[in-house]
């Protein structure tokens, strides 16, 4: 399994792998060339009433990329998350996974098996259950019913420590997931999905009223987990995006704008025109967090 | 690599394992007080014990849906009811023997309908006990939940399937005796139903009956499985996106509470020697509800004190003031859900909490630990 793999991983390659299922899940996984395309959207259309959210979109990502997503207000970053886990059908256009899936043909929790894992814009964990508790459902996701009854297998066991371990919450195991402060239940999350072992992970605002401290960390985890998981962030925060993106992409009126480094896309006279011209407003926003 | 597994092993299996442990001491104890009961009260309160056991069975079948997964069924009558008749049917055979049951003489029927025969043999009767609610139990979890009917919605369809069940066995005098419903049992399996020591023995027949009812819902609600359903009722969104079927688990889980509420009916009925329709409809329904709100929900220890507590007050109270009891047991329910939302044992388990030196986790203040942590040591590389 993990000699299919050319990025070395962080995390053991447990039975949620992707190389796993490909031999005993019922989905085809495209396990295949490294230079293939992790994602690709194709002419995507989204309209709601009429209103095209997405506009004959096209978009594509390597594997172990970490990409982020910015774009002004109602550009379509959310909708295009939406479409891409199978949440939100397009009206027309293709979204392939892995170079063979076209995710219109599965549902939502299909495609998570397949290995595409998304956090949400705000932090929607278990708040009932403690912290490793939650990480026990999040890993438990292939487990068949009589499994469920069973002790978690010894290799899901270590991928949880190890995941724990990145995420920083291991003195945390034992507390109830809702008493967590806002920055580690971002984290929490962010594990719950590492602990799924996703190829894709597509993260909504991971660092939205986060600290800098916290903002920090954050960016230094999803830096130590690119590579092996292909990462596509959505971001507002213009200091984080300067800080740690490598690759750009900007959406506007549910199109790509302009992408490229982080440098390209600042110098890019449509950028500065309908999303960098808030940079100076947006700076001073985050300057005091 | 054998620590690490020793200590995460620790924290998942075992440290379930001790908290099964802390609250099995109560439910052994309890379970032992139930045996002993029957020999020191009169065969009138043993009878009434042995109901109150199996509506236990109920209230626990009821708790593992609303109480765990968040799932609230105000219809959970059809499903005892379904599992009474089912079992009913069979004593209702026995009774009449080689002749047609009273009921259908009375209504002009000449034959036994085709659907009847087969309650004759007991195997058959007892197989629809669990069958048969398990069914519609299945069929309608199934048919809501896929269309994503949750919450008050599905409360309210349960509620109306009560409705429809309860009236169509009333319209259905012939085939299951109408508002009457099925009466005059003689004899289960053989044994006199008026002989008091088969009501003795049926006393433990309710108590097996409860004790595999709780070991089922316990080892249900102690396992992944269990997290899973405290995690559905969080956030049904968020197990779907964590690539589970939230149906899946909704109609697994519903059906097995299906189950266990039919077998609560089939001993209930030659306990109480009548199934009626009026056990089934809606008023029977919510006061299933109220045993579960009031002993507290999402601990099953909780459904069975409050099923005995309420019933218990009903008998009493109801003698010496029929006329306010339903107006007692409504304030019961309010004030039960307004001023102590997690019941007699929530509220109990509280101020017990409050006695005991907190757990080092849960005494260790909120925002310095915020503090502490947002000022770490750099990340994990």
């Amino acid at each position: 399994m993990i000699g299919t793999d050319p990025h070395p991983s962080p995390l053991p390659a447990g039975e949620g792998t992707i190389g796993t299922a490909l031999h005993s899940g019922p989905f085809p996984t495209g396990e295949g060339a490294a230079d293939r395309n992790v994602l690709d959207l194709s002419k995507v259309c989204v309209q709601f009433d009429g209103l095209a959210v997405l506009d004959e979109l096209d978009f594509s990502m390597k594997r172990g990329e970490l990409r982020f997503l910015i774009g002004p207000n109602g550009a379509g970053k959310t909708t295009m998350l939406d479409v891409i886990t199978g949440r939100t059908r397009p009206t027309s256009g293709k979204v392939t996974y892995n170079g063979i899936v076209d995710t219109a043909r599965h549902r939502e929790h299909e495609l998570v098996k397949l290995g595409i894992g998304r956090k949400f814009q705000t932090p929607t964990v278990f708040h009932s259950l403690t912290v490793y508790e939650n990480f026990e459902v999040a890993a438990a996701y292939k487990q068949t019913l009589p499994m469920l009854f069973a002790d978690l297998p010894a290799r899901t066991r270590e991928r949880i420590e190890k995941v724990l371990d990145t995420v920083g919450l291991s003195g945390r195991r034992n507390d109830q997931a809702g008493i967590l402060p806002h920055g580690e239940l971002q984290w929490l999350e962010i594990g719950l999905l590492l602990a799924q072992d996703p190829k894709l992970l597509l993260l909504d605002e991971p660092v939205a009223g986060m600290t800098r401290p916290e903002r920090d960390k954050t960016g230094q985890i999803l830096r130590s987990i690119a590579g092996s998981h292909s990462i596509l962030v959505v971001e507002h925060d213009m200091a984080f995006v300067r800080e740690f993106a490598t690759t750009v992409t900007v959406l506007h009126l549910g199109k790509v704008l302009s992408e490229g480094s982080v440098q390209e896309v600042q110098n890019d006279p449509r950028v500065i025109e309908v999303y960098l011209g808030h940079r100076h407003e947006r700076e001073g926003e985050h300057a005091s967090g | 690599m054998k620590s690490l597994r020793a200590t995460t092993g620790r924290t998942s299996f075992a440290s379930r394992f001790a908290r099964w442990r802390g609250s099995s001491a109560v439910t052994v104890a309890g379970l032992i007080a139930l045996a002993l009961a029957p020999w020191f009260l009169s065969d009138f309160h043993v009878g009434l014990l042995s109901k109150f056991l199996v509506f236990a069975i109920v209230a626990v079948s009821l708790d593992l849906i609303w109480g765990y997964a968040g799932i609230l069924s105000i219809g959970h009558g059809v499903f005892f009811g379904l599992g009474a008749y089912a079992f009913g049917m069979y004593l209702k055979m026995e009774a009449a023997g080689t002749r047609l049951p009273d009921f259908m003489a009375w209504s002009g029927l000449v034959e036994l309908p085709w659907f009847w025969r087969p309650f004759g043999d007991p195997a058959v009767a007892i197989i629809f006990v669990f069958l048969a609610p398990m069914a519609v139990g299945a069929g309608l979890s199934f048919l809501a939940f896929r269309s994503g009917i949750q919450g008050v919605y599905f409360a309210i369809v349960t509620q109306a399937l009560a409705l429809i069940l309860s009236i169509f066995l009333i319209g259905q005098q012939p085939y299951f005796g109408g508002t009457n419903g099925l009466t005059n049992f003689s004899t289960a399996f053989g044994f006199s139903l008026q002989n008091p020591d088969v009501q003795f023995g049926l006393y433990y027949v309710a108590l097996a009956g409860l004790t595999l009812a709780y070991a089922v819902c316990a080892v249900i609600t102690s396992s992944r499985f269990g997290l899973l359903l405290v995690a559905l009722r969080d956030n049904p969104g968020r197990v779907r996106s964590f690539g589970y079927n939230p149906v899946a688990i909704n109609v697994i889980v519903f059906t097995i509470s299906a189950g266990l509420a039919g077998l609560a009916g089939a001993i209930f009925a030659p306990i109480v020697g009548i199934v009626s329709p009026a056990m089934i409809g809606v008023v029977p329904s919510i006061e299933m509800v109220i045993w579960v709100a009031v002993g507290g929900r999402g601990t099953l220890i909780g459904a069975v004190l409050g099923a005995i507590l309420v019933n218990g007050a009903k008998s009493s109270l109801s003698e010496s003031f029929p006329l306010i009891w339903q107006f007692i047991l409504g304030a019961l329910f309010i004030g039960s859900v307004l001023l102590f939302p997690s019941g007699v044992v929530g509220t109990a388990r509280r101020l017990m909490a409050r006695w005991r030196p907190p757990h080092p986790s849960e005494s260790a203040p909120r925002a310095p630990v915020a503090i502490q942590l947002s000022s770490e040591k750099e990340p994990v590389p």
